[in-house]
């Protein structure tokens, strides 16, 4: 009867496994350190123009939806404000995160993927070296690193693209207005589920996808079906985890 | 009596409980053997050498390998033995994302302590002997079928293994390039003198290896005498449905009614 959810128990715990696996080999030698700088530079300053492209839309966006909003109850003032805590709460983290994992989350179950088809997950297995050690860890590793920064750095081009806005294009308010009510606004519970959320993504992101890329079979049909799978998935604990995280702050 | 290299009892492999992969195979290689493991596509061949590597575990049954239980050995106590064994996959498993040079090194550079400048020479002798010195640099999708295959022996064999598994080494490849490719095995089995088992589904290839052997002198493959010990050693296994229908030399196989094993030996015109 509870046949259907043979399948996703079964891929939560080889999840759960997977995640353990690769935490506890950060800590074990040998080191690939030199797998972790390539994955940083291919998934931080790969990711790097995108992500100021779109914190600088949704901070933009944000001004803008809220300038109607606020005018009417003649609070133009505190659209730095709220450009500030819903970025550095929510929008920054969250489309950081979604970007890393269209990007990054199919490219690391597409690599993973063919390397899985083409026997070379196997072969290095065979020639002594854990392929959980060599693939996973530095790309989690290197997720954890880069995925914060390229938040923050979302968060503060976002800010730039609301002011952007509010001060010489709407005139809601002045320049020193604006930047005096974001920087007051932020308090240190923002701030740390604005961090804490990156980094909760990235264990999600670099698992997903090396998970699903580690699973796959059936040739390059597979690799296509793990490719959209890892990043479908990934989307959607994002949210999940955003809303928990959010949960948990809230009542702090 | 010579050491058990590699030893099946039993041995059986199920997916979701259903379907038998393997199903009760039980088979010694003693030290010096040479094995030739026929049979058609999806009888389980496969399956079987990467029970041997550990890459899969079987359902039931014991393996034991130089000596030792293997059966319920865990990831990282394989990661001890491996070494000692080599193995060439179906398309060769190179890794795409390093140079040929990389490719080679790994093994050495990854299990033993040795840098890529130490290992340097060990890679170029071993890629001479499959004759891709030349070929360091490139990439494994710059070379041909036949040319990555012969950079796969290049790495199983690069750390002189105990062992050595071949995947169906000639598959896919025209005859030429497939000839190469056996001449190679078979040059290998003569100077590192390590036990050998060959996957394949042409007869040819393990006609081969039963009959010819590497001459260092001439630097040319000899038919091996009618009295010569890698004769007595070289041993051929028919695979159908996962299971062996058939283990023996190669006067056996060739003497063999069995419809289905006769199609693997000489005379398959017969029938």
């Amino acid at each position: 009867m509870f046949d259907f959810l043979k399948s996703p128990t079964l891929t939560f715990q080889e999840f759960i496994s997977l995640a353990g696996r690769a935490t506890i080999n950060i800590v074990r030698r040998p080191f690939h350190a030199n797998d972790m700088m390539i994955q940083m530079d291919v998934i931080g300053v790969g990711s790097l123009p995108i992500t100021v492209l779109i914190g600088f839309f949704s901070g933009a966006v944000m001004a803008l939806q809220m300038s109607r909003a606020l005018s009417q109850y003649g609070a133009t003032g505190q659209v730095g404000q709220i450009t500030a805590i819903t970025l550095v709460r929510e929008m920054g983290p969250v489309l950081t995160a979604l970007l890393v994992a269209g990007r990054n989350a199919s490219g690391i179950a597409s690599e993973l993927g063919s390397m899985k088809v083409t026997e070379q997950i196997d072969a290095m297995r065979a020639l002594g070296t854990d392929p959980v050690k060599k693939l996973v860890t530095p790309r989690l590793l290197a997720m954890c690193c880069t995925l914060p920064l390229l938040t923050i750095l979302a968060d503060m081009i976002g800010i730039i693209g609301g002011f952007i806005v509010a001060v010489p294009m709407l005139r809601l308010t002045t320049t020193e207005q604006y930047w005096n009510n974001a920087w007051r606004s932020l308090e240190y519970n923002d701030i740390a589920q604005g961090l804490l959320k990156p980094l909760v993504f990235a264990y999600i992101i670099a698992l997903v996808g090396c998970l699903y890329g580690i699973r796959t079979t059936g040739g390059t049909q597979g690799v296509g079906r793990a490719t959209t799978q890892a990043v479908v998935v990934a989307s959607v604990w994002i949210f999940v985890f955003t809303f928990l995280i959010t949960r948990v702050f809230v009542n702090l | 009596m010579s050491t058990s290299v590699l030893k099946f009892d039993n041995v059986s492999l199920s997916f979701d409980g259903v379907e038998k992969v393997l199903d009760s195979v039980s088979l010694e290689m003693n030290a010096g053997d040479t094995l030739i493991i026929l049979g058609a596509a999806g009888t389980g061949k496969t399956v079987m050498v990467k029970i041997a590597l550990g890459l899969l575990k079987s359902t039931s049954g014991r393996i034991t390998l130089f000596g030792q239980d293997v059966t319920h050995f865990t990831e990282p106590q394989w990661l001890t033995i491996r070494p000692r064994i080599g193995m060439l996959f179906q398309e060769g498993g190179l890794f795409d994302s390093l140079t040929i040079e990389e490719n080679v090194a790994y093994p050495l550079v990854n299990r033993t302590k040795m840098t890529a400048e130490q290992a340097k020479p060990k890679v170029e002798e071993a890629l001479k002997f499959v004759e891709l010195g030349h070929t360091l640099d490139k990439f494994p999708s710059e070379l041909s079928g036949g040319m990555r295959r012969r950079v796969g022996i290049a790495r199983a064999a690069v750390s002189d293994p105990d062992l050595l598994l071949y995947d169906s080494p000639t598959a896919g490849l025209d005859p030429i390039t497939a000839n190469r490719i056996m001449a190679l095995i078979i040059q290998e089995r003569e100077i590192r003198n390590a036990t050998s088992a060959i996957i394949s589904h042409r007869f040819q290839d393990g006609h081969m290896m039963a009959n010819f052997r590497y001459n260092p002198e001439s630097k040319q493959l000899e038919r091996m005498p009618e009295d010569s010990p890698l004769r007595q050693r070289t041993r051929f296994l028919v695979m159908h449905d996962g299971r062996i229908v058939f283990e023996g030399n190669e006067r056996e196989l060739d003497a063999s009614r069995d419809p289905y094993v006769s199609k693997f030996s000489m005379h398959r015109s017969i029938h």
